[in-house]
């Protein structure tokens, strides 16, 4: 396959940054998306420029550090998956491929495809979990019978990898699937009930001083998540939080 | 320096608990004190972490990533492993004990295994506790799978996503300190060197990815937590950036770095594609709890089939061998992971793989049977018409969607085959690495005050892990090992107060880290670092892969350091040092995985014997019922050997832990 690619480059937070035009040829359509990024930068350093910068890591569409706003999709057009998991047999020969990062004022640019996400980190700080301290002494795992329906439930809502590509794609960049996805989790599962209430609160809080947007219940995020983490959760998110209003 | 192992007396079954009694304590006051870095923040560091900074000591995370949870644990599939005995099956602590020194082939420390076997059951708690959402039963009670290796059901999951959910809530525990300041994290951190002060581990070098900044960090003691060095082979399961780099400046620094060859070589992985692969992908080990694995009986058939003239569902079940039922019927599928590994791998070098790439590695693993099998009981359950074929097709595959949803769409997406339809192609890749930086009762380095844990280090597994065992480890070692045995050494230090960084030691480790940043940066070679790990991958995958013999051996080593040579010559980094440069990190990581390689080669050509995961052509066994199986010299080889750093690699001096059996018969790792 012979692709042309608009990638963008900024070199830093404080740089303007553009579209640079990129020739590839040689692609293969088994190639994950990836690959082919590595191709072009092999390409790039041979001809004695610097290489895109962008995230990966894990590589099996878990880890949640890649990203990329590709032809104006996260994660690229499958569905499902994360851009690591994205493979050049979802594009044609000839195509034109716009590469850009994630964008929204809470994920500021690093370089050229890396942007910050520590913002989520600071929301989960803020409530992402349950206090209980390592001692070995906690009681007996199955003393707690969980229905199986709240542990699945809590378990598609843990799902959530924290890639950030509801809040790319969210024209508000809400970070409420995100946020609502971890509430949940807790909210479903007994052992997060006994701070239910300090948690959605604070973790709104925090979302709300990171400069993230509100939910206007467009529903983009759900169909972009590479996990499919349901907009039920930003329900559930709301009802928790009004019950820790009243 | 002679090894020291520090395992307590008396009983293996009272040892952990009578050491944890009599060991010194730091009182509450005192912790405040006191400072410990950790680096790598996955399930070993990412625990570990957090329980320090619950004690109250004041925690320095360090991870490479943009976030801990990034950490590679989150890749981890299948479950973790304990022993509760909720199935009734016959568990308990001996048996975990005894199935992990046996899984690893007799080259474990029977000690740490014992209480590793013992805190296993407190895993779960704590992670139940935390709101980890482990699979359950309609009872409400949590739900067990069977993995390889073993005869009961001990598994713990969270679908094919227990690594994820372990990590997670090891991340939440640590979130929660870092919000109370207890933990400082450095996100996009990269250790550098560890700063050694009047010969006790007290800080390290760290850059900052982002920046490029050199940073100094002082503490009382180090943990290293970096994970394994599987991509020292180029391809294989681990991240893009796990790297060795942590564990071997500590070995050049003084930590003894132990049985480097045993690495853990996977059976079902999916296989190599073609030339600008970058990384492989594991298909979680339990799917062999309902998958069939299998080759075509004749080579004709599996010459068609790599010839794309013939699909795997039309060979005739009477023409399907399922070699691993043959070979092995007590296990079957269920072998460890080494001896499925080599049984691949004996088939495809004999002409029977079905893989589509160049060399046809890969056989299948067919879910056909578990479908029919989960249709036909739900149909029962249900009242249903059980001979109504396309009906008990649509019921099974709802079941092993159920149970692997997630695992068959990554596959459909890499292979672009359905895996509901025909069988999945898997073939071996490296997975994890057994061998780590020497530790003892302590998980204490050989430098007094860093310590060693999770993948890390090379305790628990001997020479083989078995599935389902390294979370259980990673876990063990964070929450409930150090937080313990670090204290002893800790309360030394309450007098000591904050160390400080304005000291020659700081001043020249920091020098070193510069000069190979410059070096880097101003090589001006031709050749790219992938370039060198590529080829470094391609001598370790050929010569110190899944079988090995001491000519290979030999050129693997002269190779490595050719390449080695020629990498600092002709290495080429683009960029800056001052801003973000992924390629220079690289450099980094590959000069290490280039001395390492070539200590690996020569643990193994050292070992002249076939165990776990390193297999000996010349220490096979010749006849009887167990011909061509792994043949093991427990009279000369049942030891820890633990390489010394002299200069270069071929110079590493070894030191033997000689390997006592007290609670455990010496035999014949039989699977039959």
């Amino acid at each position: 396959m012979k692709l042309t690619l608009k990638i963008w480059r900024q070199n830093g937070a404080n740089d303007k940054g553009g579209l640079v035009d990129y020739k590839l040829d040689g692609v293969s359509p088994d190639m994950s998306f990836l690959e082919m990024l590595d191709m072009l930068n092999e390409q790039i350093i041979n001809e004695g420029g610097e290489p895109v910068a962008f995230d990966h890591d894990c590589r099996e569409g878990i880890c949640g550090m890649c990203s990329l706003y590709i032809n104006g999709e996260a994660h690229g057009p499958d569905r499902g998956v994360t851009t690591c998991q994205l493979h050049m047999r979802m594009f044609k020969d000839g195509d034109t491929i716009f590469i850009e990062p994630f964008r929204a004022s809470a994920f500021p640019v690093i370089k050229d495809l890396i942007v910050d996400r520590t913002s989520f980190d600071r929301i989960q700080h803020a409530g992402g979990f349950i206090s209980v301290n390592t001692s070995g002494n906690t009681q007996d795992a199955n003393s707690l019978p969980i229905s199986k329906h709240a542990a699945d439930e809590a378990m598609d809502a843990a799902t959530c990898i924290g890639c950030g590509a509801c809040v790319a794609t969210c024209k508000n960049s809400s970070a409420m699937l995100f946020v609502g996805a971890k509430v949940s989790q807790y909210a479903l599962l007994p052992q997060g009930q006994v701070e239910a209430t300090d948690r959605v609160k604070n973790m709104v809080a925090q979302m709300d001083l990171e400069g993230f947007g509100n939910c206007t219940n467009t529903g983009a995020c759900e169909v972009e998540c590479p996990k499919g983490i349901s907009l039920d959760n930003i329900a559930r998110m709301n009802r928790e939080l009004m019950k820790a209003s009243v | 320096m002679a090894l020291d192992s520090k395992v307590p007396k008396g009983p293996i079954k009272d040892k952990w608990t009578d050491y944890k009694n009599h060991i010194d304590l730091v009182n509450p006051a005192n912790k405040r004190n006191i400072d410990i870095i950790v680096v790598g923040t996955g399930l070993a560091g990412g625990s570990a972490a957090a329980t320090l900074a619950e004690l109250g000591y004041n925690v320095k995370a360090f991870a490479y990533q943009d976030s801990p949870r990034r950490a590679h644990s989150i890749a981890a599939q299948g479950g973790i492993n304990a022993a509760k005995n909720y199935q009734g099956d016959g568990d308990s602590t001996y048996r975990l004990f005894y199935d992990t020194v046996k899984g690893g082939d007799y080259r474990a420390r029977e000690a740490n295994v014992y209480r590793l076997a013992e805190v296993s059951a407190n895993i779960i708690d704590q992670c139940v506790a935390q709101g980890v959402p482990f699979a359950r039963d309609y009872g409400g009670l949590l739900d067990n799978r069977s993995f390889g290796g073993v005869l009961v059901s001990r598994t713990f999951y969270a679908k094919g996503q227990t690594g994820q959910q372990l990590l997670l809530g090891a991340y939440s525990a640590m979130n929660r300190q870092i919000a109370r300041g207890k933990i400082q994290m450095f996100n996009r951190h990269e250790m550098m060197d560890v700063v050694i002060v009047d010969g006790k581990a007290r800080g390290i070098i760290a850059r900052n990815l982002v920046t490029g900044e050199i940073e100094r960090h002082s503490a009382h003691a180090v943990v290293i937590g970096s994970g394994g060095y599987g991509n020292v082979f180029f391809l294989s399961t681990n991240a893009m950036g796990s790297n060795v780099s942590a564990g071997w400046k500590i070995h050049k620094k003084g930590a003894h770095f132990a049985n480097p060859c045993y690495t853990q070589i996977h059976p079902t992985c999916i296989p190599v594609h073609g030339e600008n692969q970058s990384k492989l992908t594991l298909m979680s080990e339990s799917l062999r709890n309902d998958g069939r694995i299998w080759v075509p009986k004749k080579k004709e058939d599996a010459e068609a089939i790599r010839a794309h003239k013939l699909k795997a569902t039309d060979i005739a079940e009477e023409d399907r061998d399922y070699y691993l039922e043959r070979r092995y019927p007590a296990f079957g599928n269920l072998v460890p992971r080494d001896v499925a590994s080599r049984a691949a791998k004996e088939r495809a070098d004999a002409g029977y793989g079905v893989g589509h790439n160049e060399t046809g590695e890969a056989v299948f693993l067919d879910f056909a049977f578990a479908i029919e099998r989960y249709g036909k009981e739900q149909a029962l359950i249900k009242g249903l018409d059980q001979n109504n074929k396309a009906l008990i097709t649509d019921l099974g595959k709802k079941v092993v969607e159920a149970k692997y949803g997630n695992l068959f769409q990554m596959y459909e997406k890499i292979v672009d085959e359905n895996p509901y339809e025909t069988p999945m192609m898997i073939y071996p890749a490296v997975h994890y690495t057994m061998g780590g930086v020497w530790v003892d009762y302590n998980l204490m380095t050989t430098i007094p005050g860093c310590y060693c844990i999770g993948e890390a280090n090379f305790s628990d597994h001997g020479a083989n892990r078995l599935g389902a065992s390294a979370l259980m480890q990673g876990l063990a070692d964070g929450y409930f090992v150090l937080p313990y045995t670090i204290g002893d050494y800790l309360s030394n230090d309450i007098r000591t107060g904050t160390i400080p960084t304005d000291t020659p030691e700081f001043d020249q480790a920091e020098k070193e880290v510069r000069e190979k940043v410059d070096f880097f940066i101003n090589n001006n070679g031709t050749k790219s670092v992938d370039h060198f790990h590529k080829r470094l991958g391609k001598i370790m995958w050929n010569k110190v892969g899944m079988a090995r013999n001491e000519k290979g051996l030999k050129e693997a080593m002269t190779e490595i350091k050719a390449l080695r040579e020629e990498f600092w010559k002709d290495v080429k980094v683009p960029g800056t040092a001052d801003t973000y440069n992924e390629e220079l990190a690289k450099a980094g990581r590959v000069a290490d995985f280039l001395e390492l390689g070539e200590l690996f080669a020569k643990d193994a050509l050292e070992r002249n014997e076939s165990c776990g995961g390193h297999f000996r052509e010349e220490s096979a066994e010749e006849d009887g019922p167990q011909k061509g199986e792994a043949k093991r010299d427990d009279e000369n080889f049942a030891y820890v050997a633990a390489w010394e750093y002299k200069g270069e690699p071929a110079k590493a001096v070894l030191h033997k832990e000689e390997l006592e059996f007290k609670d455990i018969e010496l035999k014949q790792r039989s699977y039959k």
